[in-house]
């Protein structure tokens, strides 16, 4: 009695300092948690307190005459007079009847820096294409030179500088009032391809790039991966063979990427002669990087179908292969998918293997083909945020946004597939 | 009749695998590869040759120097690049590589100057150093304070403890690390330049160069140097944000930034356009690109990609490369190599001796 009383009052005291624990343990769980969503909320708050100013552009809106006198222009079908045109003249003028006093030479070379380096191409192209124009005077939108952006966007921030002279910095304040220069969604940024200008830059390239290359490593990793998962875990004879396979396979899953990238240099370009910096090659390099990550997802998605369902066909006659393909491989399917996913997030974000095969390069025009020179996302930001010129950092974080929106569009597609094609039992 | 269509058969076989190797052979924009400090300027001609003429935009990839003139040299064929830029000459021993692999006729062509700047906050003082006192700050090893021809751990913490006219602040120098190529500038020019004025060292070289080479060209790694990627916009926000520290990066950046920070003077002179292009101000290097001439004409656009690079719009003393912080040629210079990009002249080699 006495010793079963002293054992209750064991327990009793001991309670209060077990409780004490448990509390403890959910305390540091919730901890845990605490920290990693404080962190993920700075590394937010910081690309897009940075970056969206990345999709808004700075336009200055001109009444441009075109008038052949300025340009040095009598007839704009006559490639020799367009070749020798002075485009720029005109939209001096046009921000002249803004500015009458700007007249000297320095005035006008500052006048020239109000609009961007292509405004005068914007000109001449209209004139190619509508010759019989000149002579008329042209409502026209043009990019605001990246100085006047990064003074209209971040003026008084003190992480930019201003490179505007005080009386552009005057003239741009004057244009603000009268609505000429003005600020809105930037369309650019989403239709071209790589810029030396930050204005004229835009992430089209790099999402067409990183499309392409994701569909070849996709259409090679995924069949080929699933394919070995099958037979080694459904038909291969577990040998000494099989064990030095599956052993391999697991270390290639850890080797560094820029390794694959060594791999690609030199056999897709040094032995089958592919050409550098193309999606194929980029692709193929990709697929060789997942292949490992879709292998051994795919091993756990078929061992976790469970043994029952795989009895039950084979009780009512199934062969191996009716039994892998009819019931144990839809059910793994979504097992697979998940893990194929989660490797071709990794594959989007790599920048290391790209480098050695010629990926990472300036490249202006959008890739229209899976031969054409590309670059993708993560290489783009790469080069972005390293270039000397202020407006590329708010593009950096802007095309970071874009590559987060590309990888959660990537995983809901998957969670898609995998609610849909998911059986309970 | 069976023969023709055998060889209709045969032409056809031809064709079809050539529509598979296709993409490897045929290329009809200009491939550059080379050096990440004449990357900026290159890109900027690249892009205004692909909006302004009927050829497409040239690509570029940076490299460095090194490694764009391994894949220049390494053989004639669209597979291979057909400009390389850098930030320093050809070595003869590159030169005899590119000979050996077929890669004959190579003209050399010299776009301008491009200045190393020690830079630091506009919210503190501006140094005046010497490429002594830089090497002291900054090597791995120096001569003994005390006197003597003794290299000891570089006991210098404070720049003052170097020279007592300089700040008394403790020494924080972010730079590039030895990827770089400005890592590589700096070092020769900088580090050596001081290391040589010790009389005892420069001797060391006729004797044993590798030695020399260590001694002169080793950064200190006990804290006050700081390898901070090749990332130089991280460096001057750096800067900005801290204003004891100084950093090592190229011109262009600073210009790019004059408004926060301000270069110190080396050896009595401030870095500028001029003196960069005069070689007064001693860490200047100058800046290359090489064309092969075998590839003109077969990729469409080199000749006139190059002749871009070369006209007065562009490279010149109003041109829209200084805007991004080019140190232009001087005007007989500029003629001079415009003439021999026209005339496509090969180097003959014996110009790198």
């Amino acid at each position: 009695m006495t010793d079963s009383g002293s054992q209750a009052e064991l327990v009793r005291r001991s309670l209060k300092r077990r409780y004490r624990k448990e509390r403890r343990f959910r305390f540091y769980g919730i901890t845990a948690i605490a920290i990693a969503l404080f962190s993920l909320v700075i590394l937010f708050t910081d690309i897009v307190s940075k970056g969206y100013t990345g999709f808004i552009k700075t336009t200055v809106t001109l009444e441009v005459p075109l008038d052949g006198e300025l340009m040095y222009l009598t007839d704009a079908t006559d490639p020799d007079q367009i070749a020798m045109a002075d485009f720029q003249a005109p939209i001096i003028k046009a921000l002249q009847a803004y500015f009458p006093t700007a007249t000297s030479r320095s005035d006008k070379r500052e006048l020239s820096r109000m609009t961007g380096s292509y405004a005068s191409n914007q000109v001449r192209d209209l004139l190619e294409k509508q010759p019989d124009l000149l002579g008329t005077t042209r409502t026209m939108e043009f990019l605001a030179h990246d100085a006047v952006s990064v003074y209209v966007k971040h003026a008084g921030d003190p992480g930019y500088s201003i490179r505007l002279t005080e009386q552009q910095q005057r003239w741009t304040d004057e244009l603000l009032d009268k609505g000429v220069i003005d600020t809105s969604f930037n369309d650019v940024f989403f239709s071209r391809g790589d810029s030396r200008e930050p204005s004229n830059a835009g992430i089209l390239g790099a999402l067409v790039g990183s499309l392409l290359t994701m569909g070849i490593t996709l259409v090679i990793a995924f069949p080929v991966g699933v394919a070995a998962a099958v037979y080694l875990e459904e038909f291969a004879p577990s040998n000494r063979i099989t064990d030095f396979i599956e052993v391999n396979i697991n270390n290639l899953a850890a080797v560094p990427s820029i390794i694959f990238g060594l791999l690609g240099l030199a056999v897709f370009i040094g032995v089958f002669g592919l050409p550098r910096s193309v999606p194929v090659v980029g692709g193929l390099v990709l697929a060789l990087m997942t292949l490992p990550t879709i292998i051994i997802s795919s091993r756990a998605a078929i061992k976790s179908v469970p043994p029952s369902i795989r009895e039950a066909a084979e009780g009512i006659g199934a062969s191996k292969m009716q039994v892998v393909l009819h019931h144990v491989f839809p059910l793994a399917m979504p097992g697979m998918l998940t893990g194929s996913i989660i490797g071709m997030a990794q594959a989007l974000g790599e920048t290391a293997p790209l480098l050695l095969i010629g990926m990472v390069a300036f490249i202006v025009e959008v890739p229209d083909g899976f031969f054409s020179s590309a670059t993708v996302l993560p290489v783009q930001i790469f080069i972005w945020a390293g270039s000397a010129e202020q407006g590329f950092v708010e593009l950096a974080s802007a095309g970071i946004m874009v590559l987060l929106a590309f990888l959660i569009t990537m995983n809901a597609l998957a969670i898609w597939l995998r609610k849909r094609l998911e059986r309970r039992w | 009749m069976i023969k023709s269509n055998t060889a209709l058969a045969i032409v056809a076989l031809t064709s079809g695998l050539s529509m598979i190797s296709a993409p490897a052979m045929a290329r009809d924009t200009v491939n550059v590869v080379g050096s990440s400090t004449v990357y900026p300027f290159a890109t900027v001609v690249a892009e205004r040759f692909g909006r302004n003429t009927d050829f497409p935009t040239p690509k570029l990839e940076s490299t460095g120097s090194g490694g764009g003139f391994k894949l220049f040299c390494a053989g004639i064929g669209t597979e291979h690049p057909d400009i390389t830029n850098a930030s320093r000459r050809m070595k003869p021993s590159e030169f005899e590589k590119c000979q050996s692999n077929g890669v004959k006729d190579i003209t050399e062509v010299k776009i301008g100057a491009d200045g190393i700047v020690i830079a630091n906050s506009k919210e503190s003082g501006r140094m005046d150093l010497t490429l002594k006192e830089l090497f002291l700050a900054l090597a791995k090893d120096v001569p003994d304070p005390d006197g003597g021809e003794k290299l000891v751990p570089n006991p210098y913490q404070k720049w003052s403890d170097i020279d007592a006219s300089l700040a008394d602040k403790a020494i924080r120098v972010m730079g590039p690390p030895p990827t770089s190529g400005t890592r590589d500038a700096f070092v020769e020019i900088a580090m050596e330049g001081g290391c040589k004025t010790y009389d005892f060292i420069a001797k060391i070289k006729s004797e044993d160069k590798s030695r020399f080479k260590s001694v002169c060209h080793s950064m200190r790694e006990d804290g006050p140097f700081v390898e901070a990627g090749e990332n130089d916009n991280l460096i001057v926000q750096r800067l900005v944000q801290d204003k004891d520290t100084m950093g090592i990066f190229g011109y262009s950046f600073l210009m790019e930034n004059s408004g926060e920070i301000q270069a110190s003077t080396v050896n009595g002179v401030e870095p500028t356009p001029e003196t960069i292009a005069d070689e007064e101000y001693p860490v200047a290097r100058s800046l290359f690109f090489y064309i092969k001439n075998a590839h003109v004409g077969v990729v469409p656009g080199i000749q006139e990609y190059a002749e871009e690079f070369t006209s007065e719009g562009a490279w010149g003393d109003n041109g829209y490369l200084v805007d991004v912080g080019l140190i232009p040629n001087p005007r007989d210079v500029r003629m001079k190599t415009a003439k021999v990009v026209k005339e496509l002249k090969p180097m003959t080699g014996n110009e790198l001796k």
